[in-house]
């Protein structure tokens, strides 16, 4: 081998080592922090864990939540293996639950499978060319897409609020939302579903679209490693010029990663409004495309890691909201800054402890014999 | 030297002298890969000391650690007899080290100046220190031999120049040993005649200098005693005047190698590949190959010599459909196919030209890739490899598989990570994929750069081969030698054009290595080209 090749630690040191390791830091720090507060770190944990995982509505929400991370999670990860950052998660899951109102409002008294499977179609097309556009100046016109996606969160929040006070408030109303949808727009929550079958699991947001988030989960790995577009795809986004000598054509990779990319953030839009609101309304996204980025990076742009990254975002957002409630001195802006250290930890500080953790497994593993050569 | 403020290099050089520098049992480890293993090299002031070795055989990891940028796991380092802690490039400078890097540290908008003050300024306000430099480089230039204009900006020199300005910064800097690493790849052989002449010249006012090459020709020519690394290790250390080529080259592989290619006469038949007045730009608008013609018959093996970066990068590029031509014809079996990007490239490789490009790490291959998906780049559109919506993964694993026994690619895993197979086996998995198609046309380009010895004579047969079965086969190579032994024809390349064709018989280095530096060809060309020695 040459001078500095590349070997490589065990797989489970580099994909759950690693990201533990940081997690269990940025837990460590906010348990200082907690402490500096005055308040029982553990005792915060376990109300945390509990207000996450302790009874069904807890677990419920935990589930909602986690649904719409995997969707902007899943989102961020597609573009990263064009090696493109897509920042614009969050306007275009705003433009994702623009289609899947529209398809609420107008034919929502149409039988519901028909309605949702329009829905959901609407809101990945909604969201998919809200992407497309940043996508075509990237290709063709060489403007950055971390710069365009980011303008296309504003433009995307000021058309939504124009459309809402312009044309979607039910007349009569103060603030700007629709008039309710129909019966059949409406994405059945679980508890609904399990109470048929005799399980009371009370009352949360979790609905079907958490079934459609793992579905998606599975197509994205099945689309990433084992179709031609996702092979081309990989294939620009590790290495352009490989592609180009490949005869893959750079420019409508990155068009169908980011349209993809625009698709599933657009879900979270079947989640929020289909799923729980049942009416289009305002800033329903509430920063889920953003958190997006860190479940991607923590989920190492892999379904089951995003899946599993997911799940501790859900968990944090609503053990966060029960440890707000119950400890005086930890108010809702010191639960963010507790998801904050994860995201720094996990995904900005990612690579302070990796390389020395995989040095120290690399060089436990060289103890045995080397190979050939 | 002058500049220097050591003191411990003045030691007197009375009775035996110490070595000038000694690395005594020096291990160290990447991952699991043994990349020295206990190294003894015992180096004499003022000789030329050449190490020798097959890529990957541990000669810059060395060369890395006397100079600081890798820490050894265990071992010494002594330079004039004392032991040294080198930590950093700054310690190895302290102790009279200096090197000249494969590929130059330098900042091209920069004048040669400006280049060897850089980081020895010596002060807040830079005239001075500029003034205090220009005499002292004078100076040095006097002594050794090495003309450089100081206010010439370095991104405007020929390499050659650029690489003076190298060995000037090393040793303003006070270096007593001198580390040239792979200095002669990029040089054409009139520049490294005049490198040698320099190291010659500086071995006489008493520098020792370590050669690291994989030139056997250089080990020669040059080394007063010379190292052989093979596999990480130390296999001998010999005077080079005890040893001949073929020792060396045996010592080098561990199994005495053919160094000459077998390969009966060419038995030319239609033309595959037609090149008329093509032009080429590269992607800044720049001309890059200017109004070449030329043809390849099926049978026969066309050499493009030249030294690297007079077009023949963009030729390639062309001929393969990637870079799109300004003008002229590109003829594939007598039909011309749109080329330009990356439509172009499967164009033409649908037309049936493989093409094994020059850089295979950033062309040819996706490293972090598996290597059954790097296997497959190109063709990943094959009915073979398809299913209706999913690729068959199986059918992928086995068939790159299979090229991976074929080229004798080791280990032949197609799913470990292309990245992690040393450049020879990278190299063998692009053959495989270019030659398991069976094309009428390959451009290959620097087919063996980086590859070790034994895999170049692996891959030398497979294109001689291929050949003999009737193929096209164009040859893009730096490497003299390869072109020489390989190519039935061979055209010569210089700024863009054609300067000269000869055939096998007739070619020879030195007149080869003119037109390299641009001299054209003179029409009556005698066989014998004795008459233009510099």
């Amino acid at each position: 081998m040459s001078i500095g090749a590349p070997t490589e630690a065990p797989r489970w040191v580099t994909h759950a080592l690693v990201p533990l390791i940081n997690l269990a830091l940025a837990l460590i720090i906010s348990g200082l922090l907690i402490f500096a507060l005055g308040e029982d770190p553990f005792e915060a944990i376990s109300i945390l864990a509990y207000g996450a995982f302790g009874y069904p509505e807890a677990i419920g929400y935990t589930l909602y939540y986690t649904t719409n991370f995997i969707f902007t999670g899943l989102a961020v990860a597609i573009a990263f293996h064009c090696f493109l950052f897509n920042i614009g998660g969050e306007g275009q899951a705003y433009l994702g639950g623009l289609g899947a109102g529209v398809v609420g409002l107008a034919i929502g008294h149409w039988p519901s499978p028909i309605v949702l499977i329009l829905g959901i179609l609407a809101a990945a097309a909604f969201g998919g060319a809200w992407a497309f556009i940043p996508a075509w100046l990237q290709a063709k016109r060489g403007s950055h897409i971390v710069i365009t996606t980011i303008m296309f969160n504003f433009i995307a929040a000021a058309l939504m609020t124009y459309l809402m006070v312009e044309i979607f408030i039910e007349p009569g109303q103060q603030s700007a939302e629709s008039r309710d949808f129909e019966a059949g727009a409406i994405m059945p929550f679980v508890h609904d579903i399990l109470a048929q079958i005799g399980i009371d699991a009370g009352h949360s947001f979790l609905n079907l679209s958490f079934v459609l988030a793992l579905i998606c989960c599975v197509l994205f790995w099945f689309f990433v490693w084992r179709t031609r577009w996702g092979y081309e795809i990989r294939s620009v986004g590790q290495n352009e010029s490989a592609a180009v000598y490949g005869g893959i054509m750079p420019s409508r990779a990155i068009i169908l990663a980011m349209c993809i990319s625009g698709g599933l953030a657009g879900l979270v839009g079947v989640n929020e409004i289909l799923g729980v609101h049942h009416r289009l309304l305002l800033e329903f996204t509430a920063g889920y495309g953003f958190v997006g980025i860190a479940v991607a990076l923590m989920g190492r742009n892999h379904p089951f890691g995003i899946f599993l990254a997911a799940l501790l975002f859900g968990a944090l957002y609503q053990g966060g909201q029960e440890l707000a409630f119950d400890m005086p001195n930890i108010n809702r802006d010191m639960v963010v800054v507790i998801q904050g250290l994860v995201i720094l930890f996990s995904g900005a500080l990612e690579n302070m402890f990796r390389p020395r953790i995989e040095a120290l497994f690399m060089r436990r593993a060289r103890s045995a014999p080397a190979a050939a050569e | 030297m002058a500049a220097s403020d050591r003191g411990r290099e003045a030691s007197p050089p009375s009775g035996a002298a110490p070595p000038a520098l000694e690395v005594i049992g020096i291990e160290k480890w990447f991952g699991t890969v043994h990349a020295n293993s206990n190294v003894n090299v015992r180096v004499a002031p003022g000789t030329i000391h050449g190490i020798i070795g097959e890529n990957g055989a541990g000669k810059s990891t060395l060369m890395s650690v006397v100079y600081g940028y890798y820490q050894a796991d265990s071992g010494e380092i002594r330079v004039g007899g004392e032991p040294v802690q080198i930590k950093g490039p700054e310690h190895a400078i302290a102790a009279g080290i200096g090197m000249v890097h494969q590929h130059f540290m330098l900042v091209d908008t920069f004048t040669v100046l400006e280049n060897i003050v850089l980081g020895v300024e010596g002060g807040r306000m830079l005239a001075p220190s500029l003034a205090a430099a220009r005499s002292e480089l004078q100076r040095l230039e006097r002594d050794y031999n090495l003309e450089v204009n100081p206010d010439a900006i370095v991104g405007e020199l020929p390499v050659g120049v650029q690489q003076r300005v190298e060995i000037l910064k090393a040793l303003y800097r006070g270096a007593d040993i001198l580390i040239l690493d792979e200095p002669t790849g990029v040089l054409t052989p009139q520049e490294v005649d005049h490198l040698f002449r320099i190291l010659a010249a500086l071995r006489e006012q008493g520098k020792t200098i370590i050669l690291i090459t994989h030139k056997l020709r250089e080990i020669m020519a040059l080394t007063d005693e010379v190292t052989v690394m093979r596999g990480g290790e130390v296999v001998a250390q010999v005077m080079t005047a005890e040893t001949t080529r073929e020792d060396l080259a045996a010592k080098m592989v561990g199994r005495s190698v053919l160094l000459r290619v077998e390969k009966g006469a060419a038995h030319p038949g239609a033309a595959f590949l037609e090149v008329a007045d093509l032009c080429v730009n590269d992607h800044t608008g720049l001309a890059r190959v200017k109004n070449v013609s030329f043809e390849v018959h099926a049978g026969e093996i066309l050499g493009i010599a030249g030294v690297a970066g007079n077009g023949q990068s963009e030729l390639m590029a062309a001929l393969a459909g990637i870079l799109p031509k300004k003008s002229g014809h590109i003829l594939i079996k007598g039909e011309e196919i749109a080329g330009g990007t990356a439509r172009g490239a499967r164009n033409v490789r649908a037309a049936g030209v493989g093409h094994v490009p020059e850089d295979r790490q950033h062309m040819g291959l996706v490293t972090s890739f598996e290597a059954c998906e790097s296997g497959i780049l190109g063709y990943h559109r094959d009915e073979k490899y398809n299913g209706r919506v999913l690729m068959d993964h199986t059918a992928i694993v086995a068939d790159v598989g299979r090229q991976m026994e074929e080229y004798d690619v080791r280990p032949p895993l197609p799913r470990l990570r292309t990245g992690a197979f040393s450049g020879g086996n990278q190299q063998k998995i692009v053959l495989g994929r270019e030659m398991d198609r069976d094309p009428d046309v390959l451009l290959v380009g620097q087919p063996t750069r980086g590859v070790d010895i034994g895999a170049i004579e692996f891959i030398h047969r497979r294109l001689v081969a291929m050949r003999d079965a009737g193929k096209a086969l164009l040859l893009v190579s730096v490497e003299l030698d390869e072109i020489l032994s390989l190519s039935d024809r061979i055209l010569v390349m210089f700024d863009g054009e054609i300067v000269g064709e000869v055939t096998q018989s007739e070619a020879t280095e030195q007149a080869l290595g003119l037109m390299m530096a641009g001299e054209r060809q003179t029409p009556p060309q005698a066989p014998t080209s004795q008459e233009n020695t510099p």
